[in-house]
């Protein structure tokens, strides 16, 4: 970063929360891509942005994407019918790409950017194939990214829980998140996965078995958590539970609420937060899942917001992936990995007059609503899952305008829209609590001490935007309702200090691929030995050419366990 | 003398990573563990440096890519193919090449699997890694394949033979049923073999799916097969715990293409309603299921893409290069790693003839012989690091055991882009200090 020119931002409302900045004018001063202080900058060779009238955020942290990787590019390449018409001409600077709901890497770089998002992190991958999640981030231009490694359902973790090998365990989960060089632990559907893999099976509750292990999802979750605490890990667990989109949801999230003994961080609740009515129909549990997350401090969450439209689901949640294509009847994409995990793609529309869809909708905005603490929440569409990351500003608008929300909720099937809780609730977010959870509180929950927040020393990623912009930037999408945004349309990024974003526009300079975040915790290398007999019997790659090689970490910074 | 273990074999798509290279003190190489293919693909490569080649006249480095550049420059409608021989870490450098002079870019895909990605497009597929197959399989189905002789080592390393968790005693523990128009060697491997008529895989199929999904079918016999033969094998398909099904250009490249293979995944998805099944396409390349993948992140399609509109366009049958070729709609080329020359239709050799061309290969191929620029490359590999994807998607990272004395194709790329954008930057790759 050296060598940049230095940047003042000048006389903006500051939307800081992290140092307790709520829209007071203040300067910010961006020195070798860091914030600095105002003292330590040479002022007279700075460029000068004049914010004054404008919103400066820091850069936007989305904390749960599938961006890239084997999976995302599996939905790339299904749906070209999504591509028409959602193309980026390389005039506009950089890099062609195309796609709606699973945009190209180049674009999908620029776009985050055009929104003021500076920092994404890749929510599941399998670390059989981590190295393809790698190159993929390495052609992702303006971004500072992680992932997210699955690990629920694998296998030598599996056969070292059985054993009661709780510390060989962890030593594996350390020795796998540096091989994948990974940030973090990501769980998915533990124990269904292998479960549809060796029977068509699933796991319905915590304690169901997971065939041919002796084995249950609860003692999986337990060590896992258990697991990134005695790590140190920067981000605790990560966690896509059992029965994801069914009336048996919200039960089975409670529970794991209840028995977790550490950081859980409970990802795309929306999708968690259901139960039946008792005549076999959906209904939301969203009160009682608000409130036992409000009692549990050890808990975040992010919601995984509905957007209505055309959207591409892609988990590692085989029976889910296969079930939802059984449903719809739309093409099914399943990847089984082996001794790790699984997954599928099923692309999807969410439509306001579909019953379902509309509790969804209606779920995700009561979530957040109800969350009494804002910085235990962070703002996500589970891109391209429950909708595509570029429709945040959607989102935004819809939890600072209540307004907004009666018009839309008037659109829904009346069934829905009586019972829901939405309908009484007048709580509208501020700008700083836009701020906490989309900057602040993922930062926080990630870990990542230098992003969302502009004290001195944090990294030079800002956003400013002009009051009178919200709403400005043509949409993206051919919505029949034209949908209302906030913070759609900065007038600047900055990315490690230097300006990528004008006016919405990406400026054309790329600059540095950005920072890959990872961890290197420790561990005892003797699981080496198990873990190499395991490689020779179960896997069809050498142990030795298995752990991502430092080539593929360009720019990689190792983010400090505790 | 020097071993090297679980040396990548980058030959075909089963990028055996298990083998050992064993490098004698006269520079000779020796290969343990690989097939007869990977065998003569590692011993066979001479990695001393070799003078590029303009129109048939040795020049230096320099001269090469300066050319090659101004022919890459100036074309109207270039045409960049291959790919598929290459490391990831080039084909993506290739795929900006193209996307900066406005190319059309296509790659071997469309003459071996491209139908498999269209065919995906338009069912899904239902996947697995070749570790699942290891693990799990009882069942194998191979259609329209010949493993035996093209994938040597698959029956021994991922499929037939190993042991694996839910398969203890390897072959014993599973059945392999081979589906084709004739008797090929690999049937001397399988429990049943099914023999087909020539045309009609499309049609057995397709009554395979209806008996699978328990319906009734009026035939006596469909494509040769008698009905009983037919329910026998719905039966059996249906009934095991974990199938994979395989599948080649016997399907792919034969009347029908992406119907045939629709209806070979539909089965598959449709075999899930009774017990697991997965497919997995016999990829031929070392690393064309990384041209796939490289082209998908970077244009959002796998193959068969033009740039010239400044924005990726898809058009098999379009922007393909046998069709770009025979039509006569190219004005230049850039052949990566890979031979049309040996291997189009007549009609589309003729139309690389008629204009200039660049070559990239390690090896004369015959495209490279009469070449208007020809760059030997070096073997990624051999002499090369860099990233291959096996047939089932899984990114392995060659190794490289012996000294390089030839450029890369990244090092190619780089240094043609460089000069596109106009004149040499002072981290011009060392290509002559490679070449010495």
């Amino acid at each position: 970063m050296s060598g940049t020119q230095p940047v003042g931002i000048l006389g903006g409302f500051l939307y800081d929360p992290a140092n307790g900045v709520d829209g007071a004018v203040r300067d910010i001063w961006i020195k070798d891509g860091r914030v600095a202080a105002p003292e330590e900058v040479d002022r007279e060779h700075a460029r000068i942005i004049d914010a004054r009238g404008m919103n400066v955020f820091p850069g936007g942290v989305d904390l749960h994407a599938h961006i890239a990787g084997a999976k995302v590019n599996h939905g790339r390449k299904l749906c070209p019918e999504d591509h028409a018409d959602h193309k980026r001409n390389r005039a506009e600077g950089g890099r062609s790409g195309a796609g709606f709901t699973v945009p190209t890497t180049f674009m999908t770089g620029c776009m985050y950017a055009e929104l003021g998002y500076t920092t994404v992190m890749e929510a599941a991958c399998a670390p059989l194939v981590a190295r393809h999640t790698h190159e993929e981030l390495e052609d992702m231009p303006l971004l500072d990214k992680g992932i997210l490694v699955t690990l629920g359902n694998n296998e030598f973790l599996f056969d070292c829980i059985a054993r009661g090998e709780t510390e060989r365990a962890r030593d594996f989960i350390a020795w796998t998140l540096q091989a994948a060089r990974g940030y973090g632990i990501k769980v998915v559907n533990p124990g269904g996965v292998e479960n549809w893999k060796s029977q068509r099976g699933n796991a319905h509750h915590w304690d169901q078995e997971i065939a041919g292990f002796g084995l249950t999802p609860r003692r999986v979750l337990d060590t896992l958590i258990g697991a990134a605490d005695e790590l140190g890990l920067p981000h605790g667990v990560h966690l896509h539970g059992l029965n994801l989109g069914t009336p048996q949801s919200a039960e089975q999230t409670l529970e794991s609420i209840r028995f977790a003994q550490g950081r859980l961080h409970l990802t795309h609740l929306q999708f968690m937060s259901y139960g039946d009515d008792g005549k076999g129909r959906f209904r939301s549990r969203t009160e009682e899942l608000a409130e036992a997350v409000n009692a549990n401090s050890n808990v975040t969450f992010d919601v995984g917001q509905i957007v209505f439209g055309p959207a591409t689901t892609m988990t590692s949640d085989g029976p889910f992936q296969y079930n939802l294509g059984c449903m719809t009847g739309h093409k099914w994409f399943g990847g089984d990995e082996e001794n790790e995990t699984g997954g599928g793609i099923v692309p999807l529309r969410y439509s306001r007059k579909n019953r379902i869809n509309a509790l969804q909708w209606v779920t995700g905005l009561e979530l957040f609503l109800l969350a009494e603490d804002p910085w235990r929440v962070a703002l996500t569409t589970d891109h391209p899952n429950a909708g595509p990351f570029f429709c945040y500003p959607q989102v935004i608008r819809l939890l600072m305008d209540r307004d907004y929300r009666a018009e839309i909720l008037e659109t829904l099937p009346a069934s829905v829209r009586k019972r829901s809780l939405l309908k009484d609730i007048d709580r509208e977010y501020t700008l700083g609590e836009i701020a906490i959870i989309t900057r602040a509180a993922p930062a926080r929950i990630l870990g990542l001490s230098r992003k969302g927040h502009l004290g001195v020393g944090a990294d030079g990623d800002v956003a400013v935007y002009h009051p009178d912009d919200d709403g400005a930037r043509t949409p993206r999408c051919r919505s029949v309702v034209p949908c209302r945004r906030a913070l759609d349309l900065p007038r600047w990024v900055l990315k490690g200090g230097r300006v990528v974003v004008e006016a919405g526009r990406f400026t054309g300079e790329t600059g540095d691929a950005g920072t890959t975040f990872h961890v290197t915790p420790d561990y005892d290398p003797s699981v080496e030995k198990p873990l190499r007999n395991h490689f020779k019997r179960y896997y069809s790659v050498a142990f030795d050419n298995y752990p991502v090689q430092d080539a593929y970490l360009g720019s990689g910074e190792s983010v400090p366990c505790r | 003398m020097k071993e090297i273990n679980n040396a990548v074999c980058t030959f075909c798509g089963c990028l055996c990573d298990d083998i050992a290279v064993v490098l004698g003190d006269d520079g000779g190489v020796r290969v343990k563990g690989a097939c007869t293919n990977g065998k003569g693909h590692i011993e066979g490569y001479d990695a001393a440096p070799v003078s590029p080649m303009v129109r048939g006249e040795p020049v230096s480095w320099d001269q090469a890519l300066d050319e090659a550049a101004a022919i890459l420059g100036d074309a109207e409608s270039p045409l960049i193919y291959g790919l598929s021989s290459t490391a990831s870490e080039a084909q993506r450098r290739c795929v900006a090449l193209a996307d900066r002079i406005g190319a059309a870019i296509d790659t071997t895909s469309s003459v071996c699997h491209g139908p498999t990605g269209i065919a995906m497009q338009n069912f899904g597929e239902p996947t697995c890694s070749l570790g699942e197959v290891l693990n799990r399989a009882d069942l194998l189905l191979f259609w329209g394949c010949n493993p035996a002789v093209a994938h040597t080592r698959h029956f021994t390393r991922y499929s037939l033979m190993p042991r694996g968790r839910f398969t203890p005693r390897g072959r014993k523990d599973r059945r392999m049923i081979l589906a084709d128009v004739r008797r090929t060697p690999s049937a001397n491997a399988a429990d049943r073999f099914l023999q087909v008529e020539q045309g009609s895989d499309y049609e057995v199929l397709g009554a395979l799916r209806a008996l699978v999904q328990g319906k009734r079918v009026r035939a006596d016999s469909v494509g040769g097969v008698p009905l009983e033969e037919l329910g026998a094998l719905a039966e059996e398909l249906g009934s095991c715990r974990y199938g994979a099904a395989f599948f080649g250009m016997g399907l792919t490249m034969t009347s029908g293409r992406d119907l045939n293979i629709g209806q070979y995944f539909s089965l598959v998805r449709d075999l899930n309603a009774h017990t697991r099944f997965s497919v997995v396409a016999l990829r031929g390349h070392g690393n064309v299921a990384g041209a796939d993948a490289v082209m998908t992140w970077q244009t959002g399609y796998p193959f068969a893409v033009s740039l010239a509109g400044g924005v990726p366009t898809y058009g098999p049958g379009e922007f393909t290069a046998v069709d770009m070729l025979s039509r006569r709609e190219a004005d230049a080329a850039l052949v990566v790693a890979s031979d049309p020359g040996a291997h189009f239709p007549a009609g589309a050799v003729r139309g690389l003839e008629g204009i200039p061309r660049v070559v990239m290969d390690p090896v004369v191929s015959l495209t490279a012989q009469d070449a208007t620029v020809y760059l030997p490359t070096a073997q990624y590999g051999v002499d090369a690091e860099g990233t291959y994807y096996r047939m089932d998607g899984v990114p392995i990272r060659t190794r490289a055991f012996r000294e390089r004395l030839r450029p890369t194709d990244e090092e190619v790329f780089d240094g043609v882009l460089e000069r596109l954008h106009g004149g040499r930057v002072e981290s011009t790759t060392p290509i002559e200090e490679v070449q010495r």
